[in-house]
């Protein structure tokens, strides 16, 4: 099992097909050792972003030098979700809660359906068709691989999804968990080549 | 096959059902001695970007092109109709066509077709009666003519950028900008356009394609 996780999320929240806001973010630390993130709904996630906030925050209060694990986050998650699609009103997004608790790595993903499970890689959207066989075909090869590989896998994922994905930009932000801390790091964007494009003239 | 249900019903992936769309951002401009056009280079399934360097500015003659959105199948063979035409017509005249007979082509298949047809095309080009002319034939198939032309499903995004910034009697270079940078303030927005521009300029010495790569594109506030 890996010591940590590695992962990214897009800046863009869409209307449609219009890139309406180029720079939110998705992602949101939980504590020192979770972090998830989301796709879907960004309302729906600012209102589960809320209610986290303010259970961490009476967890705190408790000073008690205990705080929520990533698994207890994602099934807390879980239930919320599917508590609200069994009521028909349903919060759209998918998670992904990530993090490193007492050592162990853990990464999990929920959706609106109440769907949960758990895996050494995930991704949502598009990443689940096109990012998946990659990550998947990596960690088979290489699963004691370092943070930065992780990371540089994870940026030509991100380049195939930007090349490939009409609902994406080329702007995003990459969260490692360690068993040091939760970091997040600026918004960057990958490097992508369109020398090909020189090559193709008319459509024959 | 690929799909899951929601509430017994099964949800198949966008692109396995969405028709291939140029969604699209396109431009002409007329100058003295010529004209300006341009086009992003994104082809869409749904929202699965099929081909991310299309090329969506079509030579009909040699000093007419046509700047084609909508239907990629619907705009191609509309275009390779008018070309097939136009080579007949130029023939019998012993004389190059002019823009205003090209786009009256178009016209004719996209108004009498018109409810199984979705085009909207910008024919432009060069010839010695009338110089640089840009004509608009949008979905409706009327044809009219106008000092520079927007199409496509980017170009909502720019409509007031480029009333605001467009002049009368602007350079050739003036119009390239001008181009370069509307569809590049369109293409940020419309998630249906991308990838990078193809601008042509059409003279009476023929036709420059000039290719503007996807990390070269001018930019503008990004939030």
């Amino acid at each position: 099992m890996s010591m940590s996780q590695c992962w990214c999320v897009g800046l863009v929240g869409s209307y449609g097909s219009l890139a309406r806001f180029r720079s939110i973010s998705r992602l949101l630390r939980v504590n020192d050792e979770t972090v998830i993130a989301a796709s879907g709904d960004y309302a729906d996630f600012q209102f589960v972003k809320e209610l986290i906030e303010q259970k961490v925050l009476d967890d705190e209060l408790l000073v008690d030098s205990h705080s929520y694990s990533p698994s207890s986050v994602f099934s807390w998650l879980t239930r919320v979700l599917y508590y609200r699609r069994t009521r028909m009103n349903p919060l759209w997004n998918t998670y992904l809660v990530a993090g490193v608790h007492e050592g162990e790595s853990f990464l999990g993903q929920v959706d609106l359906l109440g769907v949960a499970y758990e895996s050494p890689t995930l991704a949502t959207g598009y990443g689940a068709y096109m990012a998946q066989p990659l990550l998947r075909d990596a960690y088979e090869k290489n699963p004691a691989m370092s943070g930065d590989e992780a990371k540089t896998l994870l940026e030509s994922c991100l380049r195939v999804l930007f090349y490939r994905d009409a609902r994406s930009l080329n702007k995003f932000e990459i969260a490692t968990v360690t068993p040091d801390g939760v970091t997040i790091d600026q918004p960057r964007a990958v490097e992508t080549s369109w020398d090909i494009g020189k090559m193709v003239k008319g459509y024959d | 096959m690929a799909a899951f249900a929601v509430q017994g019903v099964s949800h198949q992936p966008d692109w396995l059902s969405a028709e291939h769309s140029t969604g699209t951002s396109i431009m002409a401009v007329e100058f003295d001695g010529g004209v300006v056009i341009g086009a992003d280079s994104r082809t869409t399934t749904g929202a699965y970007i099929a081909n991310r360097v299309t090329d969506k500015l079509t030579p009909i003659t040699n000093q007419i092109f046509c700047c084609r959105s909508g239907s990629a199948a619907d705009t191609q063979a509309i275009a390779d109709i008018v070309k097939y035409y136009l080579d007949i017509h130029q023939t019998e005249l012993d004389q190059k066509a002019r823009v205003k007979t090209a786009a009256s082509v178009f016209r004719e298949f996209c108004y009498n077709y018109r409810d199984s047809l979705v085009a909207g095309i910008i024919v432009a080009g060069w010839d010695k009666y009338e110089g640089g002319q840009v004509y608009s034939v949008p979905l409706s198939g009327m044809c009219v003519r106008q000092p520079f032309a927007i199409g496509g499903s980017g170009s909502t995004y720019i409509y007031g950028y480029c009333d605001s910034q467009f002049k009368y009697g602007m350079s050739r270079d003036e119009c390239m900008s001008f181009v370069k940078h509307s569809l590049a303030l369109a293409m940020s927005r419309d998630g249906s356009s991308g990838g990078l521009i193809r601008l042509a300029v059409i003279e009476e010495s023929g036709v420059e394609r000039v290719v503007i790569p996807g990390n070269e594109l001018p930019r503008f506030f990004e939030d």
